[in-house]
């Protein structure tokens, strides 16, 4: 047994921690390496795996980065199980902006059964909760055609394209995509979807985690400096017992988040299992730390201008992204069978 | 025992529902049971129809023009206007301020105040809390120093929920630092209008403008706004706690929200089937609406207590608590049942107020919801503040 990381990766977390902690923009992200450890080396990258999807995205989230990685990463992902090198490569070195669109309305956290339907070259139908489509370049869509699920790219400026979008809880952006027989590209069959998702639910636990993390921080500060009755709050045992609460919930989650990574690479069955197993303890603790750290600090973290409010609402959508607490708990019991 | 409400009793509970389907405007309703922000002319419409109707003051005693309504029937009232999605009757003047002049101020006060809040000629707000004075109230350090005839205000006041709508503040200010921090209080009226006086916004994480900062540079508050004796305020202040507490476990709230969540859980598809049925969620509502029916018992027992004449002690820190964590336990539960729906926000101060949520009717404010409601275990005495009164006084710790 070994739970340190490579080299590489630590490396990799502590430079993407300090440049985002300067304030990082998309190319300083590809310039570091950021979006090529989300792709192996067959895929054109240098990582792909688990652990590496972990680490980056442990300091996206513990920075509260709104920069569109997990959506590279997810579209990017079909795009090179559609032997779309060129593509991925553009993407790795940030010249090009994806996003997968694959959820419809009505399905809630459900792949499918889904409407939207290619036919002639073109695609039809409503996709829903697409995350960063206004600055993508391209979308990644999934559509039946002749019964069967697959990718399809689609110019998001292109004729046929309407967006409705709106700020998401966790930050950046999420639209409702109307297609009226856009043109679209056939990419191919679209059966490495829940492989490819099994990853971006690591990389939305993996997000949760780092910010847990600055959030526990952020607490630990608060109750150490804010004083009431005359010493600081951190003294009142009510508040030290349910920190203490609070950071061992992290630590379990952090636990689930590293059995996950480990098994990634698995078989459907196994990996799914610990899919769910991580997403709907993350979805858990998510709602728990930001819900205590709200109520530890009192009235300042109700307020916009307190730094925690955006990451307490990142958590809470945490529960929200791919499949919430009780979605995974039942897939789980269904995969334990 | 008796669990069966009188005929007196029923009879008031038709009345207030009768009045709530003819007088209640639909559009306010409306409002309200899409958790839309209220703006003044809604609130001064209802508050205007309920006075009418004599209701806004159905808790003052009869010698102010009130009914004198007992505990039970407040609690009624309470449980009606929320089942129909009424505004909730902005508190500060009414329930807050009022009791206080009734029972301190000076009958010049009364006779003046107690009907400009009736008509609404008044927006009061309170201005209890500072930056460095929350659940340690007593600590607080707006000056109120006598020069002639004036009291002259500096300091700061904050989260002064809906100031932005107030002509008047009620302030606790020091006026002494001699003795223990409780002897130096006192219970200042304040016009909003008076020279020195800025109120700036905060936006809270729903993106909502409800409270504010209030600044007192040097404002001259002529000293007959006291009320009662100087130095005496925090006396006043906590006659104001342990009086109007019936409301405080929230029941007709938490019911309201409860029939909202089973709407959305029959509207929402899980697996092409309606999100109720599915076995988890539906444990999930069964165990809070169990809660809940307890909740209403215990309520109701404390509510029957005060009107035998007990005085609703630390069982109100008990309902506080139990009551602030069943409502937010709904809302996370309703943001839970819309699913996805719950990412698309959509946030009034933050954001361009052209947006509106992609999704259907009942997903739209239900993370602002969520988000707004964790207030409710923070303010008005924050839940672990409740727990160390029952500790001490209920369990003698
Ligand atoms: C939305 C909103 C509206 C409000 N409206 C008004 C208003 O209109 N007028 C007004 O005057 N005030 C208002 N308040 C203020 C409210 O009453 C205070 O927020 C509340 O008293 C808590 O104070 P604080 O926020 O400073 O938190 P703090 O007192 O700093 O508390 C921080 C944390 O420490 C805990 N804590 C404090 N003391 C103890 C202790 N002895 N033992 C254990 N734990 C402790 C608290 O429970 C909390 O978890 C409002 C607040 C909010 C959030």
């Amino acid at each position: 047994m070994d739970f340190t990381h490579t080299e590489e990766r630590r490396m990799l977390a502590d430079s993407l921690r300090r440049t985002l902690e300067r304030g990082a923009d998309w190319g300083d992200l590809a310039e570091l390496g950021v979006l090529g450890a989300l792709f192996t080396e067959d895929e054109g990258g240098f990582g792909g795996h688990g652990y590496d999807i972990a680490v980056v995205f442990e300091e996206l989230g513990r920075a509260g980065c709104n920069l569109p990685v997990l959506d590279a990463g997810l579209a990017g992902g079909m795009l090179a199980d559609a032997g779309r090198a060129d593509l991925v490569e553009r993407l790795i070195a940030g010249d090009l902006k994806a996003t997968l669109a694959y959820g419809e309305p009505g399905l809630r956290y459900d792949l499918g059964p889904i409407r939207t339907a290619a036919n002639g070259g073109t695609v039809s139908g409503h996709k829903s909760f697409v995350t960063n489509a206004d600055e993508a370049g391209l979308l990644v869509v999934t559509a039946l055609e002749d019964g069967v699920v697959k990718v399809f790219g689609v110019d998001p400026r292109g004729p046929g394209v309407t967006m409705m979008t709106t700020p998401a809880l966790m930050g950046g952006t999420i639209s409702e995509v109307t297609l009226d027989r856009a043109p679209a590209e056939a990419l191919g069959p679209a059966e490495t979807l829940e492989s490819r998702l099994a990853a971006a639910t690591l990389a939305v636990c993996a997000d949760a985690i780092g910010t847990m993390d600055t959030v526990r921080d952020m607490t630990l500060d608060y109750l150490r400096t804010r004083k009431q009755f005359g010493v600081p709050i951190g003294k009142f045992q009510a508040l030290q017992h349910r920190m203490a609460d609070v950071a061992i919930e992290i630590e379990m989650a952090r636990s689930a988040v590293i059995n996950l990574s480990g098994h990634l690479d698995q078989a459907a069955p196994t990996r799914d299992r610990h899919v769910s197993a991580a997403k709907s303890l993350i979805g858990r603790t998510a709602h728990l730390v930001a819900e205590e750290a709200i109520q530890m600090h009192g009235g300042i973290a109700m307020t916009e201008e307190y730094a925690l409010a955006p990451l307490a609402r990142r958590l809470t959508a945490a529960d929200s992204r791919l499949g919430d607490e009780d979605w995974h708990l039942a897939r789980f019991i269904r995969l334990s069978a | 025992m008796d669990l069966t409400f009188t005929p007196e009793e029923n009879a008031f509970r038709d009345e207030v529902r009768a009045f709530l389907r003819d007088r209640l405007p639909a559009d306010i309703a409306a409002k309200v049971a899409a958790h839309t922000a209220l703006s003044k002319a809604d609130y001064d419409t209802w508050h205007s129809l309920l006075n009418e109707k004599g209701w806004l003051a159905g808790a003052w005693p009869r010698k102010f023009g009130g009914q004198e309504w007992s505990a039970v029937q407040k609690h009624i009232f309470e449980e009606e206007t929320a089942a129909a999605h009424a505004p909730r009757t902005v508190p500060f003047g009414v329930a807050m301020l009022a009791p206080v002049l009734q029972a301190f101020g000076s009958k010049a006060q009364q006779d003046y105040y107690l009907p400009r809040i009736l008509s609404g000629e008044d927006w009061w707000c309170q201005g209890y809390s500072e930056p460095g004075a929350g659940s340690d109230l007593a600590s607080l350090k707006t000056r109120a120093v006598r020069e002639g005839d004036h009291y002259v205000v500096n300091g700061q006041k904050t989260w002064t929920t809906l100031g932005q709508y107030a002509d008047k503040i009620f302030c606790l200010v020091r006026t002494s630092t001699e003795g223990k921090p409780q002897e130096g209080i006192s219970f200042l009226l304040i016009d909003m209008n008076t020279p020195g006086i800025e109120v700036r916004p905060i936006i809270l994480i729903d993106g909502v403008h409800e409270v504010n900062e209030v600044w007192f540079t040097d404002v001259k508050v002529p000293v007959e706004n006291l009320v009662g004796e100087e130095n005496k305020g925090w006396t006043y202040a906590k006659y104001l706690l342990t009086h109007e507490r019936t409301g405080i476990a929230g029941v007709g709230y938490a019911q309201a929200g409860l029939d909202s969540l089973k709407r959305i859980a029959r509207a929402e598809l899980q697996h092409g089937r309606p999100l109720i049925e599915d076995p988890l969620f539906a444990a999930r509502l069964a165990r809070i609406e169990i809660d809940l029916m307890a909740m209403a018992t215990f309520n109701l027992r404390t509510v029957a207590g005060a009107d035998a004449g007990a005085a609703p002690g630390a069982e109100s820190s008990m309902l506080k608590v139990k009551g602030t964590v069943i409502r937010q336990t709904i809302n996370a539960l309703a943001l839970r049942a819309i699913g996805p729906w719950a990412m698309p926000f959509v946030a009034e101060g933050l954001e361009d107020s052209n947006l509106y949520h992609p999704g259907p009717d009942y997903a739209a404010k239900a993370s602002n919801v969520y988000l707004n409601n964790r207030k409710i275990s923070i303010y008005g005495g924050s839940n672990e503040v409740q727990r160390g009164i029952i500790t001490k006084a209920i369990l003698g710790l």
